[in-house]
């Protein structure tokens, strides 16, 4: 298609918020008041950490999730479900495992009404395109991880969207295989072969966004908001090499560091249990304090090079971080993760030393454990269901979050041996032997 | 780190308010069995004994009698279960025989048996009720039994290698081995059949308590019989009463002990990623909560455990051998003895038959099964219509699937026979052709296997492959064709098999009914069985059961396998 030729406005997104509702109580708000506008000839990254609710919003625009409030035009009507000229690639595939790649790809054409000769022709134009040639009457449990993303990827494109979707499309995919997908496409796209008019993806990957968007979308989290938006000038093909990249990725890494909440600051004002807590090991907090304390990084680590090293994704190191920073043994400052005096003190100790100042950041810092602790110390069979503290929880998050709270909080507690858990009776207590 | 208080041991032993509730649970039903223990001696002639009254007060008391033969029958599959199959799983050479035996005994219409083993029973305690009992007793180990122990060699086959090398290279013997590592493995598929044949067990209770061969009439007191005497006394009040009692027992069954087991049976999935789990059932809250309780049955595990870990060996120590020269010559010995086995059985088989039955005979039941056949197959073709829709509806919908799916499991176990008689009656009052009229009563308990295998299936389709369908606006028969047809088609087959093969076996007690003195006769195999038992005929029912178990095996191996073979093949990625 000709991109020099004026850029026509596909889709509006206009304050669109998304709420889950808790039997009555307070509405726990995934999206908030979100303005997103998507012109053709252009790709647009959604970037933000999970739980952002970005994948939420590309739902909302793909029409199968309608929004709380707020409104949705495409190409300036509302939208009410799935659209005409909207297809989506998914994460998982979604690859319909008794159909071969012909049959999936020909699905979206079926659902059209296209005449069985006029589709058999497309599906195979789509296939040749995506590189599958020869790969027809395969079924997906024979292709591998990147074969089946690009049947997902014909499989849109054979309709020929107006607005391709991606939602992560290669986070499920190996470093290698991603990189090579990636590049074919941004390569058909600037070759003009790609049959669509836009491209909106989903990703956490920053470097990733930064190589095949025109325009990044940053999101912060709880509630989800676009926290800032940026233009990409690079052309392409982008070297990932380039001072340029290089520093637009650091940038965006400060960015999103800066917009990280920093929970000691902000603990007094909010309810004592109400934190959500990220469900990272004890074991990678410990690795990754050591990484740090050592050598190159000698206490002060850049993030894009910490991640890069450790083939970690922003995804997985941001939380690690948090963590850290949660505990008084590190601090995130403008895309850099530098380690406290309780870190160093926590590199230097033995096994029961370390959990010991774990336990001692925990019970200060954390205030769901520090509650679980009182009421055990409190009780005098020194036993507690946790469903109570789940309950507590779930006044302020959602029912997933609150699970995934307390599992950490489980984990952590076991770690520092504050308390043990008894999984089968779903019951804190204390060790009788201690 | 602060320490617990010491009164804890103390506090923790005293029993509480759930104690005292459970114990007077145990202790009611412990004097109760003892009661129906001592009953089973009675000379069978004694009034007492076998006497069965149609008054509604005394269905408690037959129900308990029921549930116990029931249970019985369980302790006895489950012995059954870890002897037969694990013999068949250890041993190549009885593994070759023992394999096929379990699966055509799986085809085996066991309700024409009946007669045979009761005459057995009966003449192991001549004149005594345990003979009438164990028959019982027998017909329904015989409708739980295979199903569990093909459950267990399955396991037994496909315990994880790392985990098998893991406890050898540990030197755990045999017997340790067993009880550690392939039992637990074997735990959840075991808990599920076990589940399932309980289900199917109702069923052959109520038909086993009341056995006529010949002119001899066998009576147990149970639910069954009840409702054979309200029959025989047109007294469709009391059918009525004996469905509710029946209602009653299931549900407390489905509560009591399917809901926990299946809870506490979880804990032994092969699973390292922590999957969604349901509630902790109501019984298994109270037995957690229960102190006395709680600390007896850790008394218990803690001997089980102490039996598992004993240091037996078997003489086969932890390396796998692979001596060939002599496993050759075992090899030989054992198919000769096969052979000459296998020689005998069929010179008896055939002097038998030349002796008692003629080629017409044969063809005879081949014609009835026949027509059989297109009963199951026009049964199966509108169950398959009318559930697989609603299935797929309610299991789309996880609100209604959710409550549906147990009332469907529920339906599954209940006794269908109970509710024949309104049928016959019906049909009675109306005047219906039996040939057609009596048709749907073969699947009127099995039909709930599709839908619930279906709502099962339902609930599980992946929800990314349906907003891809939906992003691609899939949508009336495409959407059917396409999508969730093959989406829910393995868990169908499940389905289908267990209701197809329950249908036959109903046949047997669906061909033929009678109100009072009205008998109704459809033309069919299971009507052929039913009418040689009742005529004392012992090789026509040979015969039949024969042909109707080559007609199970002949639709299992020709339509339900490969099908079965299809879906795992094509339709699961």
């Amino acid at each position: 298609m000709d991109q020099t030729l004026a850029a026509e406005d596909l889709l509006q997104v206009r304050g669109v918020r998304q709420s889950y509702h808790k039997d009555s109580t307070a509405a726990l708000v995934v999206l908030d008041n979100v303005d997103v506008s998507l012109r053709s000839g252009e790709i647009v990254g959604l970037l933000g950490r999970s739980g952002s609710g970005k994948s939420t919003l590309l739902r909302i625009i793909a029409g199968l999730l309608a929004p709380t409030s707020g409104q949705v035009l495409w190409r300036g009507e509302a939208l009410h479900g799935p659209a005409a000229g909207v297809a989506m690639v998914f994460q998982s595939f979604a690859l319909f495992p008794w159909l071969t790649v012909q049959e999936n790809v020909e699905l979206g054409l079926e659902a059209l009404g296209v005449p069985r000769a006029d589709r058999e022709e497309r599906a195979e134009a789509a296939i040749d395109l995506i590189g599958l040639g020869g790969y027809e009457s395969a079924y997906p449990k024979e292709l591998s991880g990147g074969m089946r993303q690009r049947v997902g990827l014909a499989r849109a494109l054979v309709v020929h969207p107006d607005l391709l979707l991606m939602d992560e499309p290669f986070s499920a995919l190996d470093v290698l295989t991603a990189e090579t997908l990636r590049t074919d496409l941004i390569d058909l796209w600037s070759e003009g072969k790609l049959p669509v008019k836009s491209l909106l993806m989903v990703t956490h990957n920053i470097e990733e966004a930064v190589l095949m968007c025109d325009r990044i979308l940053v999101f912060s989290s709880n509630p989800g908001r676009v926290a800032s938006e940026l233009r990409v000038p690079f052309p392409h093909p982008r070297n990932r090499h380039d001072p340029a990249f290089r520093q637009m990725v650091d940038d965006i890494y400060a960015l999103m560091t800066r917009r990280a909440p920093t929970p000691r600051t902000a603990a007094p004002t909010l309810p004592t249990m109400a934190m959500q807590l990220h469900p990272v090991s004890t074991n990678l907090l410990a690795g990754l304090v050591e990484t740090v304390a050592a050598p190159p990084y000698r206490g002060r680590a850049d993030l894009p090079a910490l991640a890069g090293s450790l083939q970690l994704e922003l995804d997985d190191l941001l939380p690690m971080g948090e963590a850290l920073q949660l505990l008084g043994l590190g601090v995130l400052e403008e895309g850099d993760l530098r380690l406290l005096d309780r870190g160093r003190l926590f590199v230097e100790a033995d096994t029961d030393a370390r959990k010991q100042i774990f336990g001692e950041a925990l019970r200060a810092s954390v205030p769901l454990v520090a509650q679980i602790r009182r009421v055990l110390d409190e009780r005098p069979n020194h036993r507690a269901a946790a469903v109570r503290f789940r309950d507590e929880l779930e006044d302020f998050m959602s029912p997933d979050y609150a699970e995934e709270t307390l599992s950490t909080a489980i984990n952590w507690g076991r770690y520092a041996e504050l308390y043990s858990y008894d999984e089968e009776a779903d019951q804190f207590f204390l060790d009788e032997e201690e | 780190m602060p320490n617990t208080a010491p009164a804890f041991a103390s506090i923790r032993r005293l029993p509480n308010l759930f104690d005292i509730a459970a114990g007077i649970c145990i202790f009611g039903v412990l004097i109760y069995v003892a009661g129906v223990a001592r009953g089973t001696m009675a000379p069978l002639d004694a009034p007492e004994a076998t006497a069965i009254a149609l008054d509604p007060l005394n269905l408690p008391g037959y129900a308990v009698r029921t549930t116990l033969r029931m249970f019985a029958a369980l302790l006895c599959s489950l012995l059954f279960t870890f002897t037969y199959a694990t013999w068949a799983a250890k041993s190549r050479r009885a593994g070759l025989i023992l394999v096929p035996v379990l699966d055509i005994l799986q085809s085996v219409p066991i309700l024409g048996f009946l007669s045979f083993t009761v005459v057995f029973f009966m003449g192991l305690f001549p004149g005594r009720v345990l003979g009438a009992e164990l028959a019982a007793i027998f017909a329904i180990f015989t409708s739980q039994a295979w199903n569990m122990a093909f459950s267990l060699y399955q396991s037994l086959k496909t315990v994880p290698s790392d985990l098998d090398e893991a406890s050898r290279s540990y030197r755990l013997t045999a017997w340790q081995r067993f009880w550690r590592l392939e039992v637990p493995f074997a735990m959840p598929g075991l808990v599920w059949n076990t589940m399932m044949s309980m289900s199917g067990g109702w069923f052959f209770v109520v038909a086993s308590e009341a056995v006529s061969v010949g002119d001899a009439t066998w009576k147990l007191p149970g639910i069954g019989s009840y409702v054979a005497l309200a029959l025989e006394h047109r007294d469709i009040g009391a059918v009525l009463w004996a469905i509710f009692a029946m209602l009653v027992v299931i549900l407390a069954y489905d509560q009591l002990l399917f809901r926990p087991l299946v809870a506490w049976s979880a804990k032994f999935r092969f699973e390292m990623t922590a999957s969604e789990e349901a509630e902790d059932p109501w019984v298994l809250k109270l037995l957690r909560r229960t102190r006395l309780l709680r600390a007896a049955s850790g008394a218990v595990g803690r001997v089980f455990d102490a039996f598992g870990g004993l240091r037996l060996s078997f003489g086969a120590g932890a390396q796998r051998t692979t001596a060939r020269a002599a496993s050759r010559a075992g090899d030989a010995a054992f198919l000769a003895v096969l052979a000459v086995g296998l020689a005998l059985a069929l010179w008896q088989i055939v002097s038998y038959a030349s002796a008692s039955l003629a080629w017409s005979d044969l063809f005879e039941a081949m014609r009835l099964g026949l027509l059989t056949l297109v009963r199951v197959v026009v049964l199966m073709t509108l169950a398959t219509l009318v559930w697989v829709p609603v299935g797929v509806w309610l299991g789309l919908r996880p609100k209604w699937g959710r409550r549906a799916q147990p009332v469907a499991q529920f339906l599954a176990a209940f006794p269908a026979n109970l509710f024949f008689p309104i049928f016959v009656v019906l049909i009675v009052r109306f005047g219906g052709s039996p040939d057609i009229w009596l048709t749907p009563l073969m699947i009127l308990g099995t039909q709930w296997y599709i839908l619930f295998n279906v709502i099962a299936g339902a609930s599980a389709f992946p929800g990314d492959l349906q907003e891809a369908a939906r992003n691609f606006r899939v949508g009336g028969w495409l959407w059917w064709r396409r999508v969730i047809l093959p989406g829910v088609f393995p868990y169908y087959v499940t389905g289908a098999i267990t209701a197809s093969g329950g249908s036959w076996n109903a046949a047997i007690v669906a061909e033929v009914a009678s109100w009072g003195n009205t008998r109704l006769v459809a033309h069919g195999l299971g009507a052929y069985i039913a009418q040689a038992t009742a005529e004392g005929a012992t090789a026509k029912v040979v015969l039949g059961v024969a042909v109707m178990s080559a007609f199970v095996v002949a639709f299992n191996r020709l339509l339900w396998r490969p099908l079965y073979g299809f879906a795992s093949r094509r339709l699961t990625l």
